[in-house]
């Protein structure tokens, strides 16, 4: 799916990265807990949260993330909008909170970038 | 940075320990500094994963810190060396879940008390030594092949 198609399935307002809609992504990985992010999201993926601190950018760029969703309506304070255009990541922000936006983007054929947790952890 | 030197790459970054708006900047640039190298997209991001794991340690846990980064022909090793609280017991801090964080890590999103064991994850060697009201030494290898 292209990330244009995520912005429409979700309603989403485009915040940085209006450039980069023409991107193809086909997993996804959501949570609020940014040391869960790092255990298990997949380089490529979307990361679908609700936190908008810097370290989520920070986290993204270590992760090769392809676009950042804030759901439940974030905006992204000042200093994390900076931070990602400087390191180039997208950021989408939906009102839908993280079940519907997960429940969306599923339907329309995008897929966990992980199904389950085995033995408390999974390598790339 | 020793160039002559076989590949060999040395390099070392101050970090502040409770500056949580630098957090995670070091990392970045290591990050940086091993994809300029030509290293294997998942060394990189291996790399980067456990270094953002010690970064984000010494910044809530510690009065400042140390990262070195060597790259040998064979490896890529970090060694994260801080000055704080320490940790008195090892294996229960390694465990999953297990976590000593406070309310500000915690609204950060970090304090899951995955940080040590993800290292263990995504590191090929991990060595974590660590005194009470001294300091943590972690020193993390990732093999390039």
């Amino acid at each position: 799916m292209k990330l244009s198609e995520v912005k429409e399935t979700l309603n989403a307002e485009v915040v940085v990265g209006q450039e980069k809609l023409d991107m193809e992504v086909k997993t996804a990985f959501g949570a609020d807990l940014m040391s869960d992010v790092l255990a298990f999201a997949k380089a490529g993926s979307l990361l679908l949260t609700g936190l908008t601190n810097t370290q989520v950018i920070r986290i993204a760029n270590v992760l090769d993330i392809a676009a950042i969703i804030l759901v439940r309506g974030k905006k992204p304070p000042a200093e994390t909008l900076s931070l990602a255009k400087d390191l180039q990541i997208p950021i989408l922000t939906t009102k839908y909170v993280l079940f519907e936006t997960a429940g969306r983007l599923y339907v329309k054929g995008i897929v966990g970038c992980l199904e389950k947790v085995e033995s408390g952890s999974a390598r790339i | 940075m020793l160039e002559s030197d076989n590949n060999l790459h040395k390099r070392s970054f101050d970090i502040e320990g409770g500056n949580f708006t630098n957090a995670g900047t070091v990392s970045t640039r290591i990050k940086s500094i091993l994809k300029e190298i030509g290293l294997p997209d998942t060394v990189v991001r291996r790399s980067a994963i456990v270094c953002y794991e010690a970064e984000i340690n010494i910044v809530s846990y510690a009065k400042k810190g140390v990262i070195n980064l060597t790259v040998t022909p064979e490896t890529v090793e970090i060694e994260a060396i801080d000055e704080g609280q320490g940790i008195p017991n090892i294996e229960l801090a390694m465990q999953p879940g297990y976590s000593t964080a406070n309310q500000q890590i915690r609204e950060m999103g970090f304090g899951a008390g995955m940080g040590l064991h993800n290292i263990n994850t995504y590191a090929d060697i991990f060595d974590i030594t660590s005194e009470v009201n001294k300091g943590t030494h972690l020193k993390m290898i990732i093999k390039k092949h």
